[in-house]
């Protein structure tokens, strides 16, 4: 009943083009960061924090980030992994301080503050997302999605092989360290479970925010001409290589976030082949694939039902059927795979399309007609 | 008869016709073997509404390719505004002020009416990534201004109702006003046409029609088109390229077009004899 646009009149072209234009969508939109950012971190424990919200927050800044290249900019990349070995790299080389030598001269950086190691992660990264977009020039499709599977496999090749990379530790593996912010440790043994929630979450909040922004002005048009037809988006005036390439930068950006976050504050040691191998390019494909291409909404809810999914199958065949461990983790994975297929036969454009049609639903409800 | 002299004349129907906008010099564009226009050179003048017809592949598309920089011929100049244009991209020749429509529809089908038409305008703005991504100021102000002209358009064109309506489900009727409001949101100086009512039926022609003669008469917008139903292009344009087997076989005035022997012959056929 009260779910709908009319008598919400808009009177310039700024209300009209918000991202929430229904009141009750607006506030929906408040409630939710209310319940996010004031009430979940007081109820929280390291189970669910580790779970389920550091994964599910980490992995919606991923999906975000490759769905502006996939669904805003149909450019299909399967280096999502190895963009986020990037990040989690940079990051531990930016929270450690780095030791530069140049014309045999040693410089040493200090380590930098964790809230910027992270985001001078994804800058690193998004100018390696840069170098390896400029194929997209010339090859399409799915010739571009193997070679962006090269980056896959070279970049976690180098980050094996390059000592200076994990500043020549024994193990081959990096070791997040503890770092604070505003004296609260976020990195490191003595973590709490509502300071990584948070900032996390605080990040997402941000990256969610830049990317309906992006997508909803000039650059988003450009990258969805592009995406939709190339050729009369050329013929239009833009500029097909500067749209591929910010597309690749963006979605970079956020990826190497995501990988930064994903290292320092959720694992806390990574190998690079175990923790940003292939399958996690596949993952976060899945979750955009599934979400719904081209929407912000849809990343969250891929990255949602791919991370509750698994978590709550695992809940019920052994908590509430008492089925054996092992067992019930091998049947997840056949389940798992059974109900993405199901849902894909169901609604090819993900969940992000349920949820349009049912607000389409709900803006004529009682009187469809 | 007007006087046609170089730097414009008024026509019967008050508007002002200006001096050369753009001049082909002797074009020739050959794929492999196969030549698509031979040596043909003509002219467009400011504010006029300037045809192209001629038989199935006449080398008319090819010809309005040329122009928007998707084909490069072999031979031949471009000049356009009093300058040889260089070598360039299609998206360079639309920086230039060159809007065109497609014979298929090339609309964007993932986007809403609004979207699409806010694309032609694409070129006007300039916000960089970074105020883009922070969105209040500099984008939004960019945003509403460049909205507002697009309003204009949308208004002009009659389709304010399917404004927020995803392209993908309006009619072919609508999808080509659409198009053409696309090409007159970059306010461009030369708008290409290729076969605008093409697969419309009579009232849909006589709307359509109605819209280039608005849009030549509102904005002053030089308009080269291509067109199958000689009716309308007789009535519509004040001079008329004629090609065949691409070669120039008429240009002028409907009139002159008309009576021209060769044009006859090339639409009725010849008797051999």
């Amino acid at each position: 009943m009260f779910y709908r646009e009319a008598g919400d009149y808009k009177t310039s072209y700024t209300d009209d083009g918000q991202t929430f234009p229904i009141k009750f969508d607006r506030y929906r939109y408040y409630f939710v960061l209310f319940v996010a950012f004031a009430l979940i971190p007081f109820m929280l424990n390291d189970y669910w924090v580790n779970a389920i919200f550091m994964p599910f927050l980490i992995y919606s800044i991923a999906a975000i980030g490759l769905n502006i290249l996939v669904g805003y900019c149909g450019q299909v990349s399967l280096g999502t992994g190895g963009f986020m070995a990037v990040g989690a790299y940079a990051c531990y080389k930016f929270m450690t301080g780095i030791d530069i030598w140049l014309g045999g001269v040693q410089y040493a950086l200090p380590p930098i503050n964790i809230f910027l190691s992270v985001i001078l992660a994804g800058g690193v990264t998004a100018i390696v997302g840069v170098l390896f977009g400029l194929p997209s020039l010339r090859i399409k499709g799915f010739y571009l999605a193997v070679a962006t599977l090269a980056a896959q496999f070279f970049l976690v090749w180098l980050f094996n092989k390059w000592e200076w990379a994990y500043n020549y530790s024994a193990s081959g593996q990096i070791n997040a360290p503890e770092r604070f912010v505003f004296g609260v440790p976020v990195t490191g043994p003595n973590t709490e479970a509502w300071a990584t929630y948070l900032f996390c979450l605080v990040f997402v909040t941000i990256v969610a925010v830049l990317a309906r922004n992006l997508t909803r002005g000039a650059s988003g048009r450009k990258w969805m001409a592009i995406r939709d037809m190339d050729i009369a988006a050329e013929i239009i005036g833009v500029n097909p290589l500067k749209a591929k390439l910010t597309a690749f930068a963006v979605s970079s950006f956020f990826i190497g976030i995501a990988g930064a976050l994903f290292f320092s504050v959720y694992l806390g040691a990574v190998e690079v082949g175990e923790a940003f191998g292939i399958n996690k390019s596949f993952l976060v494909l899945f979750m955009v694939i599934i979400g719904g291409l081209g929407s912000i909404f849809g990343s969250f809810a891929g990255a949602a039902f791919l991370v509750l999914l698994p978590v709550l199958l695992k809940n019920v065949l052994v908590g509430g059927l008492g089925w054996p461990t092992d067992l019930a983790a091998h049947l997840e994975f056949l389940i798992v795979g059974a109900l993405i297929i199901a849902f894909l036969i169901a609604e090819p454009h993900g969940l992000a399309q349920l949820w349009r049609v049912a607000k389409e639903k709900l803006r004529l409800w009682p009187f469809p007609h | 008869m007007n006087d046609m002299s170089a730097d414009g004349y008024v026509t019967e129907d008050g508007r002002k016709i200006g001096g050369t906008l753009m001049e082909m010099k002797n074009i020739t564009l050959r794929f492999g073997g196969v030549k698509a226009i031979t040596d043909i050179s003509f002219d467009i003048r400011e504010g006029e509404i300037r045809a192209i017809i001629g038989p199935n592949g006449a080398g008319k598309s090819s010809m309005l390719n040329v122009i928007s920089g998707f084909y490069v011929p072999q031979e031949g100049e471009v000049w356009y505004k009093g300058a040889r244009r260089p070598q360039m991209k299609p998206y360079e020749v639309a920086q230039q002020g060159i809007a065109r429509t497609f014979q298929n529809i090339a609309l964007f089908e993932g986007m809403t009416v609004l979207d699409n038409v806010m694309t032609g305008r694409l070129n006007k703005m300039k916000t960089g990534l970074l105020s883009q991504a922070i969105w209040k100021g500099k984008a939004e102000r960019e945003e509403v201004e460049n909205r507002e002209k697009v309003e204009k358009i949308i208004d002009f064109l009659e389709i304010q109702a399917i404004r927020k309506t995803p392209v993908a489900r309006l009619p072919y009727g609508l999808k080509k006003r659409v198009e053409l409001a696309r090409a007159l949101a970059a306010e461009p100086s030369i708008l290409l046409l290729d076969e605008p009512m093409a697969g419309m039926n009579v009232e849909e022609k006589e709307d359509m029609s109605r819209f280039i003669l608005d849009v030549n008469d509102e904005f002053g917008t030089t308009i080269c088109l291509i067109e199958h139903d000689m009716g309308v292009v007789m009535d519509l344009s004040d001079r008329v390229v004629v090609m065949d087997y691409g070669k120039k076989i008429g240009d002028g005035t409907p009139d002159e077009v008309r009576s021209n022997q060769a044009v006859i012959d090339a639409y009725l056929g010849v008797s051999h004899d």
